[in-house]
């Protein structure tokens, strides 16, 4: 009698309102790509393969938001169907840029973009996963870091949980020896408070971080907004800094409905 | 009369969500619906009330596939909107950046995308199972054009190092230098990729398209050219909207376009770049076309495969001449002081035109924004294509139809996360029995 291989996990990617550059990131594993395609069966990932195979899944990358009632009904169905649930990045992790809307009036938005709002079928708010269904890891970035993904999925292969920090990227900016942009020049930085992961780029190439992994843990909002009325910001303008890829991040989030709420930064 | 209905609910390797529809009765295909139900997220609004520096980093967001572009079309229209011309080495630096993400783009759609329609096979790892190392050679080259984007962008989805004006730092000497030995692989490993593509099957499908492109004076183009049609076209970005319209369809968060003056369909891309810019290529790359089997002009969309990488190959000599020529610009950006007024510009995203309209006040604030990608431009040519795809055949089964309809969507390589904004296909042969 033959033996079998053990069967390999089977790993599912699912996409909802974002701009596919996270489940990108994993094609864009040129070198580990067919390496992984050999240690997982690829069992749904509609934008690599038109084979699909039905569930349950092992782990289930999540991209996107949720922002129809479709998309929070869809998400349930994904939950139930994946022994493990990753989110990857910011947009299933905080809800991502279309999460602007939550600060705003949809309808109103609705009106300004498409002629015909009545054939729109949306949600005022646009919001992430872990609102919906329970999640077992999230992974930041706008862009999520490719590697950092790897080794997200690779320790959920081995079952253990990602051993990724969430330190700030000042920690990332120093152990790359970059010179602080925020101290020697006065540019306004979010690296204090933004969540390491992306290995500090903005910084090396003479720019602030925006913070496109979201805030980190123990963000000091406070003190970081009167550091950026230091820079000589506005209230308005850190209020628009906060508000980008994570704006719906509680810590982001918060510290921009203070000082928009008219408190001031300093 | 005989009716038949073919459904296919979630179209593969494509990006982004969507459906088809397709209703036929007997030999005359009723109505042809390509359904976009990708949740919209309204970046036009949300660019209200920003400030116009933040455009390129918001706007690479509509893509993930197509980030440079975006950055791209942005940061030239704020520009235009100041009155703001760049130096052509920072010039130069952009179209280096562009070059990288043609690679890339082109390289995803080839091989991961497109390719295994024409080998019977559902996706790029079964093909390696088949062929590594052709794969390992697509890979590699998609590795150099990322290579390129990370140098100058800083990474290789979403670059942080664009800005209006140029760029926050100049890529040092050594950086762009590393560069070169693999941009020249890139190359030859091209006009090899090149040689294997002519060799696959393509169906037998031309239509007669109406092809709308950038042109340059000296350039294939990229970042710059007046708009020109195979009709006679030929005006600035600035006059856009009075000649091309978009329609809100029902069932859609897309927006169809189409030419004002007679409501024509017309098509954006690689067939129309190549058709309407052949001699702007360089002489090697125009006989490698040729060797490759296709004239100075293609109709046949599948063909398009080909011209991807007529054009990945023109970008890989492109990239290396730019880098061989590389001296750090200085500086690296110039100043742009935000004037009231308005600015659009369109540049050649890998998929086609990419047009932004943006007004600014002088408070830096964005007023009002206007962003029309290839993939809305190219959706009425993607229902005439389906629909002539379909009449001509037929007596195909239902399964095979299906398949032939996903690979002649597949021919665009839709962005359907641009155009908002992906795909279920149904086909309703009506008459046929269960739907």
């Amino acid at each position: 009698m033959t033996t079998t291989a053990a069967a390999k996990p089977k790993l599912a990617v699912w996409k909802f309102a974002s701009c596919d550059g996270c489940q990108l990131s994993i094609l864009d594993l040129e070198d580990e790509l067919l390496a992984l395609a050999g240690a997982v069966e690829i069992a749904y990932f509609l934008e690599a393969s038109s084979r699909t195979v039905e569930g349950p899944y092992d782990l289930s990358l999540v991209e996107g938001s949720i922002t129809t009632p479709h998309d929070a009904e869809r998400i349930r169905q994904v939950r139930a169907q994946s022994k493990a649930l990753m989110t990857i990045g910011a947009c299933a992790t905080a809800g991502g840029v279309q999460a602007l809307r939550n600060f705003a009036d949809v309808e109103e938005f609705t009106r300004a973009v498409y002629a015909r709002p009545d054939y729109i079928e949306t949600l005022a708010t646009s919001t992430p996963i872990a609102e919906h269904v329970a999640v077992d890891f999230e992974l930041r970035g706008c862009p999520v870091d490719k590697h950092q993904l790897l080794e997200a999925v690779g320790a959920f292969l081995f079952g253990k949980q990602p051993v990724l920090t969430g330190d700030s990227v000042c920690t990332e900016c120093k152990r790359r020896g970059s010179v602080c942009v925020a101290v020697a020049s006065g540019t306004p930085c979010l690296g204090p408070v933004t969540h390491a992961g992306c290995g500090a780029i903005c910084p090396a190439y003479g720019r602030g971080c925006y913070g496109c992994f979201g805030p980190s843990a123990g963000a000091a909002m406070p003190a970081l907004s009167r550091m950026l009325a230091g820079h000589g910001m506005q209230p308005a303008e850190i209020t628009r800094f906060l508000r980008t890829f994570n704006a719906n991040a509680p810590a982001f989030r918060e510290e921009s409905e203070r000082l928009a709420g008219g408190e001031g930064a300093a | 009369m005989t009716k038949r209905t073919i459904k296919v609910d979630y179209l593969a390797r494509v990006e982004g969500e969507g459906a088809l529809h397709v209703r036929i009765a007997g030999d005359r295909v009723e109505h042809v619906e390509l359904n976009i139900f990708e949740p919209p997220r309204y970046f036009e609004a949300l660019l209200r009330g920003r400030d116009f520096r933040e455009a390129p980093d918001i706007t690479a967001r509509i893509c993930g596939i197509c980030p440079v572009a975006y950055q791209m079309s942005a940061v030239h229209a704020m520009e235009a909107a100041c009155g703001v011309t760049l130096p052509t080495p920072l010039q130069d630096l952009r179209r280096l950046l562009y070059c990288g993400e043609w690679i890339q783009s082109h390289v995803l759609h080839a091989f991961m995308l497109h390719a295994p329609d024409f080998l019977g096979l559902a996706s790029v790892v079964e093909i390696a199972k088949r062929e590594p190392a052709l794969v390992q050679q697509a890979l590699r080259m998609k590795k150099a054009g990322n290579a390129i984007i990370a140098a100058v962008g800083g990474r290789e989805v979403h670059p942080i190092n664009v800005k209006v004006g140029g760029f926050y730092r100049a890529p040092r000497r050594d950086e762009i230098a590393g560069l070169r030995d693999e941009l020249a692989w890139g190359r030859d490993a091209a006009a090899a990729a090149l040689q294997w593509a002519a060799g696959l099957d393509y169906p037998d499908f031309e239509r007669d398209y109406q092809f709308v492109a950038l042109r340059h004076a000296a350039e294939y183009p990229m970042n710059a050219g007046r708009i020109v049609s195979s009709r006679g076209l030929d005006i600035g970005a600035a006059a856009y909207e009075q000649h091309f319209a978009e329609t809100h369809e029902p069932q859609s968060t897309a927006l169809h376009s189409h030419l004002i003056a007679d409501g024509s369909a017309y098509l954006v891309g690689p067939l129309a770049r190549y058709a309407l810019n052949f001699d702007r290529l360089p002489a090697e790359v125009q006989a490698a076309a040729k060797a490759a089997g296709l004239g100075a002009v293609c109709r046949n969309p599948y063909q398009s495969l080909l011209v991807r990488l007529v054009e990945v190959l023109f970008a890989f000599g492109e990239a290396l001449r730019l880098a061989e020529a590389y001296a750090p610009p200085e500086p690296a950006s110039v100043e742009v002081a935000p004037q009231d007024g308005s600015g659009c510009w369109a540049t050649e995203a890998p998929r086609g035109l990419l047009y932004h309209r943006y007004a600014i006040g002088g408070d830096s604030l964005i007023r009002q924004a206007k962003i029309v990608p290839p993939t809305s431009q190219n959706q009425p040519s993607i229902e005439a294509d389906l629909r002539g795809v379909i009449e001509a055949n037929l007596d195909m089964t239902d399964d095979t139809l299906r398949h032939r309809c996903e690979q002649t969507i597949r021919n665009y390589d839709p962005c359907i996360s641009c155009a908002t904004h992906f795909l279920t296909l149904t086909l309703d042969r009506q008459g046929e029995g269960a739907a």
